[in-house]
């Protein structure tokens, strides 16, 4: 199939970038999407032009490190799936494609599609730890832990960090992954003692940062490619109100 | 024997010998630990759990990564499992079964003294992640679920659905998250080893580039962790991520690090098969699916793939019972589909190469769940492998609880590595090599579930103790990047990198990288011979030239530039790949994942040599396309005899 892409060009931070126009044919309807991104790339690099800028690492669906926003949607239109494991096949000949990178004041562009989602990681850092010094930890089954509560822990915890929660936000609010962090932890025995206080931090670096509030659309887990259920963000406000009236340890 | 290779095992009994060892060796007052850096490379299991560790423990860690955040390392991709001696099943597991099984699943190929110690700690992995919060499948009373995992006869396994290796790894970095806000961290994403700097012999160094600014800059430390994992992708096309390289493991090499069994390399048997050209990487699915999925091909090659028609005969649903072949459980009847990886890859292979393959250009089997579907049903099959399934169709487009997966054998991981003694210290004093990126534990070939094992082991258990025992006797040296040694290492660091953006040629960096794969796939994938190994030799080098000759990295080495850093990684592959060719043509034996064609028995199966070939084959670095020099590690077996490994 043949199509065309408009992609967002941006040199860098400063740079105001732009949408340039690519073809990209006789593309084979097995490829990823990325891999159609690659084809274009390997064109661009061999006449001396530099390639589009996009993250990619596992190309599984799992690391959490590609994303951009496809015809508008965090990637693209498939439901639960990662633009790494988006393939072509979901596409028909002739098609328009518009790609930029995921859009939210807390995400600086970096270059072209690439965004820089540390906030995240500072936002784990405030808190999103159960605090277990290597060596002290008792035997494994001394602590059980209802099934149910384990796998719902799982689900909450298979959150990738990809920032499509964040992109699909009107608000860019980023309270699916900081949700769904407070969640896992609070849902097992592991992570009572300090249950209130990482709502409390956590919910507090998240404000710090640039994103915005989350007015209950409901567009995060929808574009979520692990189906993070909005149930997230209600126990992380259960847990921070409970931290608020009757304090941090609560 | 050359003793310039000293393991530091300890002597006497096996079963007491860590305990022994950890009284034996020195250890750093706490007071004086803040007076220590330490550069750790690489944010995988065995990276961050280091990192957190040993900032726990006081020292001032360094820890770099390419990635954009600690929490994305390849670690993240492991599905099936970790494997833990806790006998919860109470099936006759111990620590001892788990070290035979080890020993015995690495073809003898391994180091019997850190393969039992690594088992003893696989008991500990398991508590200190379930006390992170790591969210492990749990039966319904609350305690630990388990699976068996492939080449063993016990259950095991922990895991977390299809997805253990990201809630491991996340695990990990929540405990390095809580050490970065302690101050005890200071982490660089985004930023590069480009190379090692060694003082008086000693790792005292690195060399790195910001990958976003461009800016080089040098770090000094006490002592340098590489965890870096490992060099799958030499072969273009492998299930590793895009970023996996040997840069680290290959600039310290340079530096005079020894390079350890480069030829052991394991192959999966369970990955989705190549649909084509342009493909730019293989997806594994886990070996788990092994316990339900029965794998066959058809009896009749008219069932098979026609390369003239470009397809297949008969919809495989449509093939009786009576005309398949479940080779595996008819050639292996005690294992069955559960063989270790090793021997179910090669058995894929020589099913295809019969003409019986069922995929693109004839390359892939038949993984079957019909069967189970029918014992478990739909939804009890979904429930143990639901993600995997749907990862199956979204890439394939099929479905398999309605037909048969198809699956091909593809790189894995790669058991040979920087070599380091029984602290997992290299040769050159002051670096520390962890998990994947060395070649301690799994001998010529690895068991399911036991990378996770190993990576955790080193990062939580192991190197906090051993990195003591070594920096209690060197004290406390600063941090001065100003010494001749790292004004030259970054100069020679820059001028590589303008190098590779002069040439200015017309060839895109991942033509190279293809062109070398395939070179790798064809003459040292999963079968070798000495003529193939051969013309391997002499294609590498040329390949390399015209890569220095006609690239073409374009943009600039002032800021973000992904051409720049394949093209780094690249040219490393293109050094790298002559030592690991070199290695397999000099190991006259097949052993694991080394299987040279000249040496097998009268079955196809692996025949190794222990007579002249039970050693640890260290290389060591001469100059590019000179021939590395040989050092030998004698490996000796006290408690599990060698014996033609058989799983019939």
């Amino acid at each position: 199939m043949n199509l065309t892409l408009h992609i967002w060009r941006q040199g860098g931070p400063n740079d105001k970038g732009r949408f340039v126009t690519y073809p990209a044919n006789d593309i084979n309807e097995e490829m990823s999407f990325l891999e159609m991104l690659d084809v274009v790339n390997e064109d661009l690099e061999a006449k001396g032009e530099e390639p589009i800028a996009f993250e990619s690492d596992c190309r599984e669906g799992i690391c959490g490190a590609c994303g951009c926003m496809i015809n508008g949607q965090p990637h693209g239109h498939r439901a639960r799936t990662t633009t790494c494991q988006l393939h072509m096949r979901e596409f028909k000949d002739g098609d328009e494609i518009v790609i930029e990178p995921f859009r939210a004041k807390a995400f600086k562009v970096i270059k072209d599609l690439v965004v820089d989602r540390s906030a995240f990681d500072r936002i784990i850092r405030s808190g999103g730890y159960v605090t277990a010094r290597t060596g002290s930890p008792p035997d494994a089954n001394a602590i059980p832990v209802p099934k149910l509560a384990a796998d719902q822990a799982f689900e909450a915890a298979a959150c990738i960090g990809c920032g499509a929660c964040v992109a699909s936000c009107p608000n860019a609010a980023a309270m699916l992954f900081t949700g769904a962090k407070v969640t896992h932890l609070a849902l097992l025995p592991q992570g009572q003692p300090e249950r209130y206080t990482r709502a409390d931090s956590m919910v507090n670096q998240m404000d710090s940062e640039d994103f915005g509030h989350c007015s209950n659309f409901g567009e995060c887990t929808l574009a979520c490619p692990k189906g993070i259920s909005l149930d997230v963000i209600s126990q992380m406000n259960r847990d921070y109100l409970t931290a608020q009236l009757k304090g941090r340890d609560a | 024997m050359s003793n310039i290779l000293n393991s530091h095992e300890p002597s006497g009994p096996i079963e007491s010998a860590w305990q022994r060892h950890k009284f034996d060796i020195k250890v750093v007052n706490p007071a004086n630990k803040r007076k220590y850096t330490v550069i750790v490379v690489g944010t995988g299991l065995a990276g961050s759990s280091a990192a957190a560790t040993l900032g726990e423990l006081g020292y001032n860690v360094l820890n770099f990564c390419f990635q954009d955040s600690p929490r994305r390392a390849h670690s993240i991709a492991a599905q099936g499992g970790i494997n833990a001696a806790k006998n919860y099943q109470n099936d006759g597991d111990s620590v001892y079964r788990l070290f035979y099984d080890t020993v015995k699943g690495g073809d003898f190929r391994s180091r019997e003294r850190n393969v039992y110690r690594l088992a003893e700690l696989s008991v500990n992995i398991i508590d200190q992640a379930a006390a992170q919060g790591v969210p492990f499948a749990r039966e319904y009373g609350g305690l630990l679920a388990n699976r068996s995992f492939g080449g063993a006869l016990v259950s095991r396994t922990f895991y977390a659905r299809g997805q253990t290796g990201q809630q491991l790894l996340l695990g990990a970095y929540s405990a390095h998250a809580a050490q970065v806000a302690a101050g005890k961290i200071k982490m660089f994403p985004r930023t590069e080893m480009l190379d090692l700097v060694v003082i008086d012999g000693q790792a005292r160094g690195i060399i790195v580039r910001d990958l976003v600014s461009g800016e080089v800059k040098s770090y000094a430390a006490d002592a340098v962790v590489l965890a870096s994992g490992g060099y799958g992708n030499v072969f273009f096309l492998s299930t590793n991520a895009m970023g996996c390289n040997v840069t680290a493991s290959w600039r310290a090499a340079k530096r005079g690090a020894f390079f350890a069994n480069p030829c052991y390399t394991q192959i999966h048997p369970t990955c989705i098969p190549v649909s084509g050209d342009y493909q730019s990487k293989l997806t594994l699915m886990s070996e788990s699916l092994r316990n339900d999925g029965r794998v066959w091909v058809p009896q009749s090659k008219d069932d098979c793939w026609d390369q003239a028609a470009g397809k297949c005969g008969r919809h495989p649903n449509d093939i009786p019972e009576s005309e398949r072949d479940y080779y595996l459980e008819r050639r292996y009847p005690t294992f069955g589909n559960l063989v270790p990886r090793d021997v179910a890859s090669r058995a894929a292979k020589m099913s295809c190469d019969e003409g019986r393959g069922v995929a693109f250009n004839g390359r892939g089997v038949y993984l079957d769940f019909r069967d189970a579907i029918k014992r478990l049903g739909e939804d009890g099959v979904s429930a143990r492998y639901g993600n995997l399934f749907e990862m199956y169709e979204r890439i394939t487009g099929a479905n398999p609880y309605k037909e048969p997966m198809r699956i091909y054998p593809a790189t894995h991981y790669t058991m040979g590595g920087l070599w380091v003694d029984y602290n997992l210290q290299s040769n050159l004093p002051g670096l520390f090599v962890l998990g994947e990126a060395n070649f301690s534990d799994h001998g010529a070939n690895r068991l399911g579930a036991s990378a996770l094992m190993q990576g955790l082991a080193d990062g939580y258990f192991v190197i906090p103790y051993t990195i003591g025992h070594y920096l209690a006797q060197v004290g406390a040296r600063g941090t001065d990047n100003e010494g001749a040694e790292f004004r030259e290492a970054k100069e020679s660091v820059n001028a590589r990198t303008s190098k590779l953006l002069n040439i200015k040629g017309k060839r895109s960096v991942d033509s190279f990288h293809r062109e070398l794969g395939q070179v790798m796939w064809d003459h040292c994938g999963m079968a070798r011979n000495k003529e193939g190994l051969e013309k391997a030799l002499q294609r590498i080098p040329e390949i390399r030239d015209e890569f220095w000759e006609n690239v073409s990295v374009p943009g600039s080495g002032q800021d973000f530039n992904q051409s720049l850093e394949k093209a780094g990684r690249v040219a490393d592959f293109l050094e790298f790949a002559e030592v690991k060719v070199g290695d397999a043509l000099h190991r006259e034996e097949s052993c694991g994942g080394h299987f040279r064609e000249e040496y097998k028995t009268e079955e196809g199966e692996a025949k190794r040599d222990d007579e002249n070939f039970t050693y640890v084959a260290a290389w060591q670095f001469n100059g590019v396309g000179e021939k590395p020099t040989l050092h030998k590690e004698p490996l000796t077996f006290d408690y599990v005899k060698p014996s033609q490994r058989s799983y019939k």
